[in-house]
């Protein structure tokens, strides 16, 4: 690398780059520096952004690995009205409004994500008490959805919400990463519901807190800070960390 | 009847000494908050409630300090990976490591070394010019603690990151899986809690006063000889 080109890496490459890996200093994991935990998880945040600057995708298991036990944890079947009705039904009325800074604001059905092309990872799943289990999931990619609604260019976060009041964002890096999809299907079948039918979300480089259950939103945003108590999603209001790559 | 002043620890040995001690104790503290959401040990690549466990401690279930106790954990880690980290590259750069901690020639004689197992069984410090090094059993343990334990204690850690084995995953490989990672862990933590709890019984045996003021102001007493 001559030294040209380098310093003009250093100056716009890079800068790019690094924003893009980071999010910039609004990011829900860089907000909270003068506070020592804020400021380990910013660190760690970092780095492992760094580390994954390549986008490598998490080990995937060969079905024999599929766990026999796999916990369920949380709301296992939402005591909402609407849901209940829906679920009866074959989740056949249920829709995923996808709204916000998009080009063409859509809800789709469970049919039409299932029409998407569709990916089945066999995967770890890490959760925050302690536990892990493999299980396969098939779903449509987050990418392969939010390029059909066609993301503007100022769209940095995507939010997503549950049925049950959970909710959480998740940056470009992680919202566009191949392995980040919408799961309709475990284990060669139907999303049960204890596991969060018809479609949770699947965020395999980070805690299992992160892979939302009952989804019934998404929508693109420039910012975070402004939603809830601005910290990102509902756990970091609990106190648990945004970015869990832990 | 007070001996010689000597000049005992480094300024960055005494630092990142005192930094490890603290966020050791940290991490012990923050990593039982965390092991208290499930108390069962598993070996491998999976483990949960209801999965056949490897050891089932005796502890209540709570589910209910993971929060505080994961960024106080993750806090206290890096801190204890920075010490640790400027610790052995000075240590190794310096010659620490090969000049105080690995065991002189003479020390590693069998009978120097009976010698050291009768006085530690005796509880009698070494005085005069013994006192000026550490002893080989001593030597031994620090060694086993900054070169393995630690080390281990990191990477096993790190195996149960998600994000992190996105990026190595042959960390898996390395430990036999995330849970097998999560045993060892628990384990080596043992070992070092052991060596905490024999390390400050030593310090109270040697003399706690001028071991511990050696350790922050880097003076040490040199205890005399006994007399014959």
């Amino acid at each position: 690398m001559t030294g040209i080109s380098r310093r003009q890496w250093l100056a716009g490459g890079g800068a790019l780059a690094t924003s893009a890996a980071l999010g910039g200093c609004d990011a829900p994991a860089l907000r909270d520096l003068a506070n020592p935990y804020g400021l380990s998880n910013a660190l760690t945040f970092a780095t492992q952004r760094w580390l994954l600057r390549h986008q490598p995708l998490v080990r995937e298991f060969g079905p024999e690995a599929i766990s026999t036990v796999f916990p369920t944890i949380n709301t296992t079947d939402p005591k909402d009205e609407a849901y209940q009705r829906s679920k009866t039904a074959g989740f056949a009325d249920w829709r995923l409004p996808v709204s916000g800074l998009v080009a063409r604001p859509a809800a789709f059905s469970l049919a039409e994500l299932r029409a998407m092309p569709a990916r089945t990872q066999i995967t770890l799943h890490s959760c925050e008490q302690g536990w892990s289990a493999i299980a396969g999931w098939t779903g449509a990619p987050l990418s392969h959805l939010l390029a059909t609604v066609g993301l503007q260019p100022d769209a940095r976060y995507i939010v997503i919400r549950s049925v049950d009041g959970w909710w959480d964002s998740y940056d470009l890096f992680d919202a566009l990463h191949p392995q980040t999809i919408l799961a309709y299907g475990m284990n060669g079948a139907d999303l049960p519901v204890a596991h969060g039918a018809p479609v949770r979300l699947r965020v395999e480089r980070q805690l299992g807190y992160k892979s939302l259950k009952y989804l019934t939103s998404i929508e693109a945003v420039a910012r975070v800070d402004g939603i809830g108590k601005g910290r990102g999603s509902m756990v970091a209001e609990l106190g648990f960390a945004w970015y869990a790559g832990i | 009847m007070s001996g010689a002043i000597i000049r005992r620890h480094s300024g960055w040995v005494r630092v990142t000494h005192w930094l490890s001690a603290a966020a050791f104790l940290l991490l012990l503290v923050s990593g039982i908050a965390i092991l208290l959401a499930l108390p069962n040990l598993y070996w491998g690549e999976t483990g949960a409630l209801g999965a056949p466990a490897l050891i089932e401690l005796p502890l209540p279930v709570n589910l209910e300090q993971t929060g505080w106790g994961r960024n106080l954990h993750f806090l206290a880690a890096w801190v204890l990976v920075i010490a640790g980290g400027v610790y052995l590259l000075i240590g190794m750069i310096s010659g620490h490591i090969r000049h105080d901690l690995v065991p002189a020639p003479d020390q590693v004689q069998p009978a120097h070394l009976a010698q050291e197992i009768s006085d530690h069984l005796r509880l009698r410090p070494a005085r005069g010019d013994e006192a000026r090094r550490y002893n080989a059993l001593q030597k031994l343990s620090y060694l086993v603690v900054v070169l393995l334990l630690f080390p281990v204690m990191v990477l096993s850690g790190l195996t149960m990151s998600p994000g992190f084995t996105t990026a190595f995953p042959e960390l898996f490989t390395l430990f036999g899986g995330r849970h097998s990672a999560r045993t060892i862990h628990f384990l080596a933590g043992c070992l070092l809690t052991l060596f905490l709890i024999v390390h400050v019984a030593q310090v109270f045996i040697g003399g706690a006063w001028n071991l511990t003021r050696s350790m922050i102001t880097g003076r040490y007493v040199l205890p005399p000889e006994r007399g014959r």
